[in-house]
């Protein structure tokens, strides 16, 4: 038992991963649900209220507590996977990237998941992480609405099913993910 | 809440810890993906949609019925250019910033606690603004 536990704690490669996230696309249908993360943020905004100002929120809720149960069970899992499957978080990312990072001010990349300057609980009160944190997530929420679907929807569930628009919405992912991290993202990082 | 929803509970754990080992919650991964300087995210997501194809066809070509004993049909996306090009990079932005997409926000929740609260606040606001706005977009 305690090999397989060892065995599970060490980064998986992405032939592992890959596969999984196919796996539970495939689950989801076989119980008659979609696979779309972003949708939980409109189901959040109808529960508070919003279909007073805009008909766009006005739907029954209720038709999608299984993706709030789904979403619940994510943060149990990253829960679990952070207090017990991880006893190493550095990420072995690429000596390439290493360099292109500390050049623009990131002082330990791949030191753990996340940049501590920025996402760090010590921090967070700054201007920067405040843009990174809320600003970030608002062109999340935005976008993901605007392109009716995230990475979940369109590049995992919409290319599998050789859908044209999803490939234009991946298309437009790395439009703005290659402007962010070649143009802008110096910037911020300097404020 | 019925009980069978604990079944989507328990694909979301699954879920959760599957991103997490593939470190594709990792801020770093996806700025190696957008500098294509590792082939890591790039395997993660295309093995997932090699995967995902064969599910698809095998569910369509067997005429696959689900739990509830329906045929199974796969959504299909919304057309226009406007919508996916413009509405994509707007998130493709915020996938860079803050180096994750919706399913590693909630993730990292539980992985680093309460900080990525703050995003999905701002995830909620942006979608609140989209839903003001939406008739005044093009699409």
């Amino acid at each position: 038992m305690d090999k397989i536990i060892e065995f599970i704690q060490q980064p998986w490669p992405w032939w592992v991963s890959g596969p999984l996230i196919a796996y539970v696309m495939f689950s989801l249908l076989y119980f008659g649900k979609g696979f779309g993360i972003s949708t939980n943020f409109k189901t959040a905004c109808c529960m508070l209220g919003s279909c007073k100002v805009s008909d766009f929120f006005c739907f029954d809720w209720k038709d999608q507590i299984w993706n709030l149960m789904f979403i619940s069970g994510v943060i149990i899992g990253g829960f679990i996977s952070s207090n017990y499957l991880t006893p190493d978080t550095s990420v072995a990312i690429s000596p390439a990237t290493i360099a292109d990072l500390k050049a623009i001010g990131i002082a330990n990349p791949g030191a753990s998941y996340i940049p501590e300057e920025i996402f760090g609980t010590d921090n967070i009160w700054s201007l920067r992480s405040l843009i990174f944190l809320l600003g970030g997530g608002f062109l999340i929420g935005f976008g993901t609405r605007y392109a009716n679907g995230c990475t979940s929807g369109h590049a995992i569930s919409g290319l599998s099913n050789l859908q044209y628009w999803s490939l234009i919405a991946v298309v437009g992912f790395f439009i703005g993910g290659l402007i962010m991290t070649h143009i802008i993202l110096p910037y911020l990082i300097a404020l | 809440m019925k009980l069978k929803h604990i079944r989507f509970l328990i694909m979301g754990v699954l879920f959760g810890i599957v991103l997490s080992k593939g470190e594709i919650i990792s801020w770093y991964r996806i700025q190696e993906m957008f500098r294509f300087q590792s082939f890591h995210m790039y395997g993660v997501i295309g093995s997932a949609v090699l995967f995902g194809i064969l599910t698809i066809q095998f569910i369509k070509r067997t005429k696959l019925k689900d739990s509830e004993g329906n045929y199974i049909s796969v959504s299909t996306q919304d057309p226009g250019y406007s919508r996916n090009l413009i509405g994509g990079s707007i998130f493709g932005l915020g996938w860079a910033m803050t180096g994750a997409c919706p399913g590693p926000l909630f993730i990292l929740v539980g992985h680093q606690g309460w900080v990525f609260l703050l995003v999905l606040l701002g995830a909620v606001l942006g979608t609140f603004t989209y839903g003001i706005f939406h008739k005044e977009l093009p699409h």
